[in-house]
């Protein structure tokens, strides 16, 4: 699962190193339009709708917070 | 504020939209996005063109008058059949007088007909709807002319992506009439003011009178660039506030009436953008279908008009022809948010016309 975030992000910022960095909000690396781009890449790639109450900040600091985010919503 | 009504229905709907349209292809190179990422993003709140004014000397009331000359012509309207006009918008004519009395002088209206403006954005037409609805119980008012109308283009900044993608201009026209049918009309309303500032325009008011200083334009820290007389979103807040609220009270809603997810043929919500609506769709485990999301992309985000838009633009012949179960819901500036569910059909128009 972990990879197939770090594809999707990539795709996204690939000016960045996601694979190794953290505080991805908090460093500047993901913006809110970013993040709507994200959440509907990993809705459909996992399958699932990412509830839009989850869709805050600390659920996407680190590629551990949105491995458990895509959980919590559902994926295997 | 709970609202409960009978005996009261909705018997014509018009939207009025700008014949100007501007592709999102066209002003892109305005944002400090990259081309791609500005496509991603396109695709996911679902901008593709809007409907603006082409002139900023075309107001919010000359794109009313457009759908009133229109009513007239065509006689689906009668001017002495008319009890009240409420005129609900954030670009008014003037700071005084009212827009509303500005049409009633246009049309030489009787001296008996009641004229309101409210200054109301996103959830506009509930609070319209509900103000009408409240009208017609005093003696008197047997038919009420609700005219929401917004032309926000020219307080928006082209260098703001925040805004400037998604923003349309617009004007509905609804009627809304006492009727012997025992029609039930049931929501609420809610709101909270210490959220007002998540969408504003700074300068304009009394407050801060526009000045050479408020019309200089300065960058934020995600490179938008936009004046103090320009609308300012803070997108996060909101987007947080209306997944949060709007499910929250349609259910409630739903529980205390007789009516359930299936038994709504289609809900018609106020249109900020594609990503927000499906969301509220899938919270909501409403089909996407029933849920219409394709204004923004048709048309722009015009404030309290959207419902009216949505509504006409996906629905207008088979309302003229049949009657459904709806639910409206608006929610935004103030911070407002309000949902009305009720029956609504056989229309004596359903129509969008272009100025």
């Amino acid at each position: 699962m972990k990879s197939k975030i770090i594809d999707i992000i990539n795709g996204i910022r690939p000016e960045f190193d996601f694979g190794s960095e953290t505080n991805f909000i908090s460093q500047g690396m993901l913006d809110s339009f970013d993040l709507i781009t994200l959440v509907t890449e990993l809705d459909e790639s996992f399958g699932i709708s990412i509830d839009g109450t989850d869709i805050l900040p600390e659920n996407f600091e680190t590629l551990e917070a949105i491995e458990a985010l895509i959980k919590k919503n559902g994926a295997e | 504020m709970k609202i409960n009504f009978s005996n009261k229905k909705i018997t014509g709907m018009l939207s009025v939209l700008p014949s100007n349209e501007v592709m999102f292809e066209d002003e892109m190179h305005n944002y400090s996005f990259s081309e791609a990422k500005s496509l991603k993003l396109k695709t996911a709140m679902g901008f593709k063109s809007k409907r603006i004014v082409a002139e900023d000397t075309t107001t919010s009331f000359d794109m009313a008058v457009a759908g009133f000359d229109y009513l007239f012509d065509n006689n689906l309207l009668v001017k002495n059949s008319i009890d009240a006009v409420l005129f609900i918008s954030q670009s008014p004519e003037y700071i005084m007088p009212p827009t509303s009395n500005l049409i009633h002088g246009k049309y030489e209206l009787d001296e008996r007909v009641v004229c309101l403006d409210i200054n109301q954005g996103c959830a506009g037409f509930i609070i319209g709807l509900q103000q009408a609805f409240m009208l017609l119980d005093n003696d008197g008012i047997n038919k009420v002319v609700l005219c929401n109308a917004d032309v926000l283009s020219p307080k928006v900044s082209k260098f703001d992506r925040n805004s400037n993608p998604l923003i349309g201009d617009a004007a509905a026209i609804t009627i809304i009439e006492n009727t012997s049918e025992n029609t039930s009309i049931v929501g609420e309303i809610r709101m909270n003011g210490s959220g007002a500032m998540a969408l504003n325009v700074p300068a304009g008011g009394a407050r801060m009178p526009i000045t050479a200083e408020t019309s200089e334009l300065y960058e934020d820290s995600f490179g938008n660039k936009r004046s103090k007389n320009h609308l300012v979103m803070q997108g996060d807040n909101v987007f947080n506030f209306v997944q949060t609220k709007v499910p929250e009270q349609i259910n409630k809603i739903l529980e205390n009436s007789n009516d359930t997810v299936e038994s709504i043929d289609y809900f018609l919500f106020h249109q900020p953008n594609r990503f927000m609506l499906q969301k509220l769709a899938d919270k909501l485990g409403v089909s996407r279908d029933k849920l219409p999301s394709n204004v923004v992309e048709n048309f722009g985000n015009s404030s309290g008009v959207t419902i009216p838009v949505v509504t006409t633009f996906n629905l207008g012949e088979q309302l003229e022809n049949s009657e459904m179960n709806v639910c409206f819901s608006g929610f935004g500036v103030g911070l407002t948010w309000g949902t009305i569910i009720m029956k609504i059909g056989n229309l004596d128009f359903c129509k969008l016309i272009y100025k």
